[in-house]
């Protein structure tokens, strides 16, 4: 334990890394879920398409195969950015589409009777998605898209195996240094448990928010 | 009781024209040939048996449902196939649903207020002015700040009412709006129905109280199978009806 201690600034400094990976990711992939889950249900085809054909590639390949093909793969093609920065695109654009399919099953929540009713009275899409159905939709979004905001945190943790030293790269770094696999591993876990602890607190507060007499 | 009507002349113009409506779904057919002119200021109920074809007829008027042939025109003009000239055009068109479909997030004067300001762009306090009045009308002006699960149904759609209103209509649909309320609520939605009706509104309705259609209908239109079998006056459709299918239907309904 007390080496850790020691050596807290390195461990903090990792810890920094995994928050800022968790909110940068998870801002992006939210931003681009929303779009692609708009996309999904626009009456516009290609769009449509495009949406579906997004969420089948993304969702369906394991997120350390992407962070692998995103830090040796784009380099190799002449594209090398920082690899901070490349491991956080790589899980926002995974995440996305998670994301996108949360925001359409709040969607789906809102009943079609409404719609209706939204559509008689002269809304176009843009304008019936922006007073009627998003708002309604988030909230019965926000519990998926916090089980989302958990598995994001969590899998930061695959970072390390592409060289980033984040908190869990950190502490394999103890691990190998110092030989201290347990007392590493047990810090880790409570800094992990820590962050989506807060994050399920959060989400409990905004569900209850957002919640309105029906 | 509103002051009874006086009949819509002849000459009156003709607001809503279908001719040779056809619609299937699949392969059943569910409107058949329909031509049908609704005049301006006239109320005119649909009637008939469940799977006859009215809600879809009225859903037509404004392109919830598409038509597979015909013509619908409203004021002269073809009803327009997408985007923001069909949503235009809805706007002028108001109706009103079996199932109240009020936004559950929104609170009463906002449900009134949301597409006067949105769509048509009318400044909030003049929106909430005009909601207040419209819900007056509507014997509801103490609900304003309520949330629509906190009302009765027969409430919620006496707000659908002015929710359409709330637009200015030319005309309004009532596509069954008494058909999911408990019994004691029905009156409470058909006297406000009926006071429009007096007021000169262009009402198309389909229903299954008989005595709103004989009491505020200038016209009666009977449809079975997806054909319109009969159509008159309420005095001679319901006293003397000449149908077979017309008389069958009534006996059934008027037998209880």
């Amino acid at each position: 334990m007390s080496t850790i201690f020691a050596h807290g600034g390195q461990l903090a400094h990792g810890v920094l890394l995994t928050m800022l990976m968790t909110v940068l990711g998870f801002g992006c992939a939210l931003v681009a879920g929303v779009v692609l889950a708009v996309f999904h249900i626009s009456p516009v085809p290609p769009l449509h398409r495009l949406a579906v054909g997004y969420v089948a590639v993304f969702r369906n390949i394991p997120l350390l195969v992407w962070l692998v093909l995103f830090v040796f793969g784009l380099p190799e093609i002449g594209l090398l950015y920082p690899l901070f920065g490349t491991v956080t695109a790589a899980m926002a654009l995974y995440w996305a589409a998670f994301i996108c399919e949360a925001v359409r099953s709040g969607i789906r929540t809102v009943p079609p009777g409404q719609i209706e009713a939204a559509r008689a009275l002269g809304f176009g899409f843009s304008q019936l998605l922006r007073h009627l159905v998003l708002p309604q939709a988030v909230r019965s979004m926000v519990q998926p898209l916090g089980t989302v905001f958990i598995a994001l945190t969590l899998n930061t943790s695959l970072a390390a195996a592409v060289g980033v030293r984040e908190l869990t790269g950190e502490t394999q770094f103890f691990t190998i240094t110092y030989d201290i696999p347990i007392p590493a591993f047990a810090v880790t876990t409570a800094i992990y448990v820590l962050i989506t602890l807060a994050g399920g607190l959060l989400t409990g507060r905004l569900e209850r928010k957002l919640a309105f007499k029906r | 009781m509103p002051s009874p009507r006086t009949p819509v002349p002849d000459s009156a113009d003709v607001l809503v024209r279908l001719r040779g409506v056809h619609k299937s779904f699949g392969d059943h057919v569910v409107l058949r040939d329909v031509d049908l002119d609704v005049r301006s200021g006239e109320v005119v109920v649909l009637l008939g048996a469940s799977g006859s074809g009215k809600s879809t007829l009225c859903r037509c008027v404004n392109r919830l449902e598409t038509i597979d042939s015909g013509e619908i025109t409203i004021e002269g003009r073809a009803l327009p196939s997408e985007g923001r000239e069909l949503a235009r055009l809805r706007a002028d068109v108001g109706m009103v649903f079996q199932s109240f479909n009020l936004f559950g997030h929104r609170s009463v004067l906002d449900n009134i207020t949301l597409a006067p300001v949105k769509v048509r762009g009318v400044a909030r306090r003049e929106a909430a002015d005009r909601a207040r009045e419209l819900l007056t009308r509507v014997g509801l002006a103490h609900k304003a700040q309520a949330y629509p699960g906190e009302l009765s149904g027969g409430q919620q759609q006496r707000v659908a009412i002015a929710r359409a209103l709330a637009m200015n209509p030319k005309l309004i649909l009532f596509d069954e709006p008494t058909s999911a309320l408990d019994p004691e609520m029905i009156n409470e939605v058909l006297d406000v129905m009926t006071e429009l009706a007096a007021d000169g509104m262009t009402m198309l309705v389909v229903t299954h109280e008989m005595g709103f259609a004989r009491r505020a209908a200038d016209r009666v239109v009977f449809l079975d199978q997806g054909r319109i079998l009969e159509t008159g006056t309420p005095g001679s459709f319901f006293d003397a009806p000449r149908t077979d299918r017309a008389r069958d239907f009534l006996s059934k309904i008027l037998s209880h």
